[in-house]
C-alpha cells in the first residue's frame, strides 16, 4: 500500500512536450554554459560578495545581474530579481518561443507559473535600510507591486504578454518543481494550450542571514553527500520552460509524469526516513506509467546539509537499481532555493540531450551511506528518463520525471 | 468552455466582524453581531498555537472550519493555502532586524517567513501526507487559487482544501500594502456531489473583460484592501440563494461561478 496516502488514485498522466527551455545561474547565461560547465567540472560557487555584513559562506552568484536593465516600458519593475529574471527570459531565444506560442494560441491560452521563495524581498530589505525621515520606504521604492511575493509572476505576465491562468507557487524549494504539476493539470483540462513554467530567486539577505540562523550555511563551498558535509551555499538562478501538448512538438523531450507529497513532520527538516520524498517520487512514477529501474538518471535534491542528504542517500539506495545513475549539482549551482526546481530540470533535460551524466561535484569522501548509484564524476550514457526531486521547508516535496520523446 | 463543475463540502471565514460562515448568515440575514473572538485555530496543538504566527492561526481556523463541516480526513486531504502578502508582521520583523544587525535575525523568525508556513503547520497538524501548495496572484489570489483547487479537484478527482487569507500589515510595509485588516475564507472542493454536499459550483472561463462582482453593501468595509476578502461575492451567494458571480484570477481576467446550494 505504499501509495495509500499521495498516489490512491494516481493514473498515467498525457506526456506533454517541453519545447523550449532556458537557464541562468552561476554557471552563466542560457543552457549552454550550464551544459559547459557541467561538463568540465566547473562549479560556480565563490566567496559570499553579495549584501550586508557579515558575508557568511559561499554563494553562487550569477554575473552581471547589476547590468541587466529592464526595457523602459517595464521600468517600473526594475529590481535585482526582476533584472536576473529578465536576464534569463533573453537566453535561448525563450522570448521568441513564447511569442511563437501567443501568437499560435493567443494570450489568454497561455498559462504563468513561476516560483519562487522570496520573490523581490531585496528590494523591500533595501526600503528598510532607506527610511525616510518620517519611516516611510524612500519614493523611489514605493511601488507596492515590488513588495508583494507574486511580484516576479505579475512582472513575467507584463514582460510576457500573456494573460492566461498566471500563478506563484512559493512552497520554499519544491516551487518550481510544483509549476509543472500545475501547468499539466491546467492543460490537461484545456484550461491553457501552453504553458510557461519555471522560477526565480535572487541572492538577498533574508535568506542568507536566516538559513545563517538556522546553522545550515557552510562556511566553505557546499559538498553535497560528503561524509563531512556542514551545510548549504545559497546561489541565484532563472530558468523557464515552454509546455504544450506533443502534438505541437513531437520531437521535444517530454515531461512523463510529476508527484507532490507532504511530510508532516516539521517546518525546517525533512522526514528522516524519507516518508514524504517517497510518496512524491510513487506518485510521479505512477504518473509516468514507469517503475523504478527505468529511470537512467535522478537529479538529487542533495543540498549538503546533513539531514537532507542522510534521508536522500537512504531513499536512493532502497528504491533504485545501481543502474540508475544519480548526483546533486547544488556543487556546480548552489542552492538556488524556488529556482532549484527549474534549474534542475534543465539539467536533466540536457541528460537526455547530450547523453551525460554530471557528477556530484563537491565530495571528497563520499558518505558511506551513498549506493552504487551516485556519479561522483561526469559518465557518458545514454539517458531516456531523467527524474528530479525538490524538497522544501515545511516538508513539502515534488518529484519530475522526464523523457526523451519516442 | 465546458464549465468546470465542483462541489462545496464545507466553508470557513473569519475576519474582525464574522468568526464563522454561520455569521456571515446571519449578518445577511440583518442580525446585529458582536465582534468575532480571535481566531483559535483549535486544530494546533496548544504549544504549536502559542509559537504559530498569526498568518498561521488565522489560516489554520478558516480550513478547520471547513474540514470540520465536511467531515474528510485530513491526512489524505490536498490542501491550496493562498495568501496574497504573506505573514505582512513577520516581513516587517525581518525587514527590520536586517536593516538594523543581520546577523541578529531569529531562526524562528525566518521559518515562519516562508509563503508555506500555513501549509506545513496544517500536514504537520493534521497529519497530513497528501500534496500541499502556497501560492499567490496579488489582489487577483483568491480567483487564482480556486482555479488551481479546482484543477486539482478535476484533473486529480480527488478533494481539495483551499484557504485564502491576508493578515493586516504594519510598519513601513503597510502603506505598500494598504491592508490593514484581516480576513480569511476556506473552501472544501470535491469532485462529485455527496452526503455533506453545500453547494454546486460551475466555474468558467469568460473571454471578456468586466468589473468583478462587488461584496454586499454591508460588508464593503470587511473586503476592502484585503485581497483574500474577493472571495465575499462568492461566500454571500453560498450563504444565500446561490446565484453568479464573477472574481477576478488575474490583471483583465476573471472566473464566472455559478452557485447552485444543495438542500
Amino acid at each position: 500500500m505504499r501509495n495509500r496516502y499521495a498516489g490512491a488514485m494516481t493514473t498515467p498522466m498525457t506526456p506533454l512536450a517541453v519545447s523550449a527551455c532556458t537557464v541562468t545561474s552561476a554557471l552563466g547565461d542560457g543552457l549552454e554554459a550550464q551544459h559547459e560547465a557541467l561538463r568540465s567540472g566547473r562549479g560556480g560557487l565563490r566567496p559570499n560578495d553579495f549584501g550586508s555584513a557579515p558575508r557568511l559562506g559561499w554563494v553562487g552568484r550569477v554575473a552581471g545581474v547589476e547590468a541587466a536593465a529592464l526595457p523602459a516600458a517595464l521600468a517600473d519593475w526594475d529590481c535585482r530579481n526582476h533584472r536576473l529574471a529578465w536576464l534569463g527570459l533573453q537566453q535561448d531565444g525563450f522570448l521568441d518561443r513564447v511569442h511563437a506560442a501567443r501568437a499560435r494560441y493567443g494570450a489568454r491560452r497561455v498559462a504563468l507559473l513561476l516560483g519562487t521563495s522570496t520573490a523581490s524581498i531585496g528590494a523591500t530589505e533595501e526600503a528598510y535600510r532607506r527610511l525616510d525621515a518620517d519611516g516611510r520606504f524612500p519614493a523611489d521604492l514605493r511601488r507596492p507591486a515590488l513588495h508583494a511575493p507574486d511580484s516576479l509572476s505579475a512582472f513575467a505576465a507584463a514582460a510576457l504578454g500573456l494573460e492566461g491562468p498566471c500563478l506563484t507557487i512559493s512552497t520554499a524549494c519544491s516551487s518550481s518543481a510544483k509549476v509543472f504539476a500545475s501547468a499539466a493539470r491546467l492543460i490537461e483540462l484545456d484550461l491553457a494550450d501552453a504553458a510557461v513554467v519555471g522560477g526565480v530567486d535572487s541572492l538577498c539577505d533574508n535568506v542568507l542571514f536566516g538559513f545563517n540562523a538556522l546553522e545550515l550555511i557552510s562556511p566553505v563551498a557546499c559538498r553535497p553527500f560528503d561524509a563531512a558535509r556542514d551545510g548549504i551555499s545559497i546561489g541565484e538562478a532563472a530558468g523557464f520552460a515552454l509546455l504544450e501538448r506533443t502534438d505541437a512538438a513531437p520531437r521535444a523531450p517530454r515531461l512523463l509524469g510529476y508527484g507532490e507529497a507532504s511530510d508532516a513532520w516539521h517546518m525546517s527538516s525533512p522526514h528522516p526516513e524519507g516518508h514524504g520524498a517517497e510518496l512524491a517520487l510513487d506518485a510521479a512514477l505512477a504518473r509516468a506509467g514507469i517503475d523504478a529501474a527505468q529511470v537512467d538518471y535522478v537529479n538529487l535534491h542533495g543540498t549538503a546539509s546533513r539531514a537532507n542528504d542522510a534521508m536522500e542517500a537512504a531513499l536512493l539506495a532502497r528504491r533504485f537499481p545501481a543502474t540508475t545513475r544519480a548526483s546533486s549539482t547544488k556543487g556546480f549551482t548552489g542552492h538556488t532555493l524556488g529556482a532549484a526546481g527549474i534549474v534542475e530540470a534543465t539539467i536533466a533535460l540536457q541528460a537526455i540531450e547530450h547523453g551525460f551524466v554530471p557528477g556530484n561535484l563537491g565530495a571528497a569522501t563520499p558518505d558511506p551511506a551513498c549506493g552504487p548509484q551516485f556519479a561522483w564524476r561526469n559518465e557518458a550514457r545514454r539517458v531516456d528518463v531523467a527524474l528530479s526531486n525538490s524538497f522544501g521547508f515545511g516538508g513539502n516535496n515534488a518529484c519530475l520525471v522526464f523523457g526523451r520523446a519516442p | 468552455m465546458t464549465p468546470l463543475e465542483l462541489f462545496v463540502e464545507g466553508i470557513g471565514l473569519w475576519s474582525p466582524r464574522l468568526g464563522d460562515f454561520a455569521a456571515l448568515r446571519a449578518l445577511l440575514a440583518g442580525a446585529v453581531l458582536d465582534a468575532a473572538a480571535a481566531p483559535a485555530a483549535a486544530l494546533l496543538p496548544a504549544n504549536e498555537r502559542r509559537r504559530a504566527p498569526e498568518s498561521v492561526r488565522l489560516a489554520v481556523e478558516v480550513a478547520g472550519q471547513a474540514l470540520a463541516m465536511s467531515g474528510r480526513d485530513p491526512g489524505t486531504l490536498a490542501c491550496v493555502f493562498a495568501s496574497a502578502h504573506g505573514d505582512q508582521a513577520i516581513t516587517d520583523a525581518i525587514c527590520t532586524t536586517l536593516a538594523r544587525a543581520p546577523a541578529e535575525l531569529s531562526p524562528t523568525r525566518f521559518h515562519h517567513s516562508v509563503h508555506n508556513a500555513p501549509a506545513g503547520y496544517w500536514t504537520i497538524a493534521t497529519g497530513c501526507r497528501a500534496p500541499s501548495s502556497a501560492v499567490c496572484a496579488g489582489a487577483h489570489t483568491f480567483g487564482a487559487a480556486l482555479l488551481e483547487a479546482a484543477s486539482q479537484v478535476l484533473a486529480e478527482q480527488r478533494p481539495v482544501l483551499l484557504a485564502c487569507s491576508d493578515i493586516a500589515g504594519r510598519g513601513p510595509l503597510l502603506e505598500m500594502t494598504g491592508c490593514d485588516h484581516a480576513f480569511g475564507s476556506a473552501l472544501l472542493l470535491a469532485p462529485a456531489a455527496g452526503a455533506n454536499t453545500l453547494a454546486r459550483l460551475r466555474l468558467t472561463l469568460p473571454t471578456d473583460h468586466a468589473a468583478s462582482t462587488p461584496p454586499p453593501a454591508t460588508l464593503a468595509a470587511a473586503a476592502a484592501g484585503n485581497p483574500a476578502a474577493a472571495a465575499l461575492p462568492l461566500l454571500a451567494l453560498l450563504a444565500g440563494r446561490g446565484g453568479r458571480c464573477r472574481i477576478g484570477r488575474a490583471a483583465a481576467a476573471e472566473l464566472l461561478i455559478d452557485v447552485e446550494p444543495v438542500a
